[in-house]
């Protein structure tokens, strides 16, 4: 064999100073009271609580330019003694429900036309593409135009909001569902709609719950903006009211409850998430 | 229902397949013929085709022009077992079969692979030669004429490989289907195969018959002869 001459004698030892060589050492355990992950995680958010509350405490926060939190939780009783709050959310969960719907409709439609068909595709996928590129909130005085300041532009909304996010991970999660589980599908005897049934939508369900997390998310948000068109009902008019007459009390009670119904969302589907995706092999976290 | 007059003479029959990629000729013209019930190895270098010829005999490559028989019922058993990770075992074992998914015949052909217990697992809790195990399952619940098997212990490490090997002879003598093995281990081909061929500039370039008893011994004196001739055939210098 031509090429490389293998040296048939051995190379001399070499020699290694002290200073080449280093010393790996045990990772120091920690002594004494070692607090809790999760108390440690709160401390932040408790130590901004307490700050508010004794700026507001000692006036140097006004009330009217932020209630103080023994003001809002006082105010967000009442609200919800007085049944002023949950109607309000009961008129903006119906909202998101209803515009949930039909985005979420749309989407699938849309991702699965795009998803399974080549035509579909071309046709499909530039177009939301392009919608895409509108800042949606943008599309408010068309809305209203279009579909009056009633209920239809605020769903309409919220639609929107959904649709676009779940089309897009739906989508690539439906085309990123591995090439060789199709191919062995088919040699399983899948018809087309079989390989659809039992690879491609499950192949696509890990795509589709991110993207069902960023519509919930984005559903909340559109709701926001559309409460703001002329509503009669709903959190979003509690808070316009409350801006009128200087109450930051009842729009403080107003954000806080967005942010609990939206973490509420996110719970359920992460917990439909650890549901559905129980065969997945990913990092679970330690 | 036994049909004498239709019954095939051949499991497979090939001649005059061609298959180019872009130009790029990969199989030229070959000829193959697999008699019934007849196990065959397919050697060659990485890239020499054997594996597009076997795409070609499952139906998955038909960019093809020459003429191709296979039997309706054939199976594959990839390199990679290929399961599906969102179903359980045995429901991957019976994908695809007509009617409901039957766990007792999923359950039968999982006991013949030797892993009834992991029936209800998850896939991502097998490890490689179990998912393998499920793999042949899955290939013989559809009860084949044809075998496909891609290096399918090509991932295994050297002791699950022996002994999936020996599964693999002792299924093949149980259900008596063609088998077409494509590896690049030239033991395998020889402790598995009735005939193994050598595959070259896209066409069978060598076939050796292999009149060994079964079970083989390595170190059978006409087995090393086989093999010297083997590995001679492609390329390699065998024993320095």
């Amino acid at each position: 064999m031509s090429g490389i001459e293998l040296s048939t004698e051995k190379a001399a030892a070499r020699t290694v100073s002290s200073t080449d060589l280093v010393t790996i050492r045990p990772a120091r355990k920690r002594h004494g009271l070692r607090v809790p992950r999760p108390v440690r995680r709160g401390l932040g958010p408790v130590l901004l609580l307490l700050a508010w509350y004794v700026a507001s405490a000692t006036g140097v926060l006004s009330a009217n330019t932020l209630a103080s939190p023994t003001d809002v939780i006082h105010q967000g009783w009442q609200l919800i003694e007085n049944g002023q709050l949950p109607s309000a959310i009961y008129a903006s969960g119906q909202r998101v429900v209803i515009g949930f719907a039909i985005g979420g409709s749309i989407a699938i439609a849309l991702a699965l036309v795009a998803g399974l068909f080549r035509l579909g595709e071309d046709l499909v996928d530039a177009t939301v593409g392009m919608i895409r590129t509108i800042p949606w909130v943008g599309l408010i005085p068309m809305f209203i135009i279009w579909f009056g300041i009633d209920e239809a532009p605020k769903i309409a909304l919220v639609a929107l909001g959904v649709a676009i996010p779940l089309y897009f991970n739906l989508y690539g999660g439906i085309r990123s569902v591995e090439p060789q589980l199709v191919e062995a599908g088919t040699t399983l005897g899948l018809n087309r709609w079989g390989l659809v049934r039992h690879i491609i939508l499950p192949g696509a369900l890990p795509g589709a719950l991110v993207g069902l997390r960023y519509a919930l998310g984005s559903a909340w948000l559109a709701l926001v903006f559309g409460e703001q068109i002329n509503a009669t009902d709903g959190i979003g008019y509690l808070m316009n009211n409350a801006e009128e007459f200087f109450q930051t009390d009842v729009i403080v009670v107003c954000l806080v409850t967005y942010a609990v119904l939206g973490l509420l969302c996110d719970l359920i589907v992460r917990v439909l998430g650890t549901y559905l995706l129980a065969w997945r092999p990913s990092f679970e976290g330690s | 229902m036994t049909d004498t007059l239709t019954t095939a003479l051949t499991a497979v029959s090939v001649s005059n397949l061609t298959r180019a990629f872009d130009g790029r000729v990969v199989i030229a013209g070959l000829d193959l013929e697999i008699a019934p019930g007849e196990f065959v190895a397919l050697l060659g270098h990485s890239g020499c085709g054997k594996s597009t010829l076997l795409r070609v005999l499952a139906g998955l490559d038909t960019e093809i022009s020459g003429e191709v028989t296979v039997p309706r019922r054939r199976a594959v058993a990839f390199q990679a077992p290929r399961l599906l990770p969102w179903k359980r075992v045995w429901r991957n074992v019976v994908l695809g079969l007509p009617g409901r998914a039957d766990r007792a015949l999923a359950d039968r052909y999982l006991d013949e692979v030797g892993i009834a217990e992991r029936a209800g697992a998850w896939p991502k809790t097998l490890s490689g030669g179990e998912a393998q195990r499920v793999s042949l399952a899955r290939a013989l619940v559809r009860e084949p004429d044809l075998l496909l098997l891609d290096e399918p212990f090509g991932a295994l490490d050297a002791l699950t490989r022996v002994k999936a090997q020996q599964l693999v002879a002792d299924l093949w003598q149980r259900h008596g289907c063609a088998v077409l093995l494509v590896t690049h281990d030239v033991e395998e081909a020889l402790r598995l195969a009735d005939r193994v061929l050598v595959m070259r500039d896209g066409v069978i370039a060598h076939a050796s018959r292999v009149e060994l008893d079964r079970p083989r011994a390595i170190t059978d004196p006409r087995f090393v002869e086989l093999r010297a001739q083997l590995l001679a055939e492609l390329g390699v210098e065998s024993g320095r």
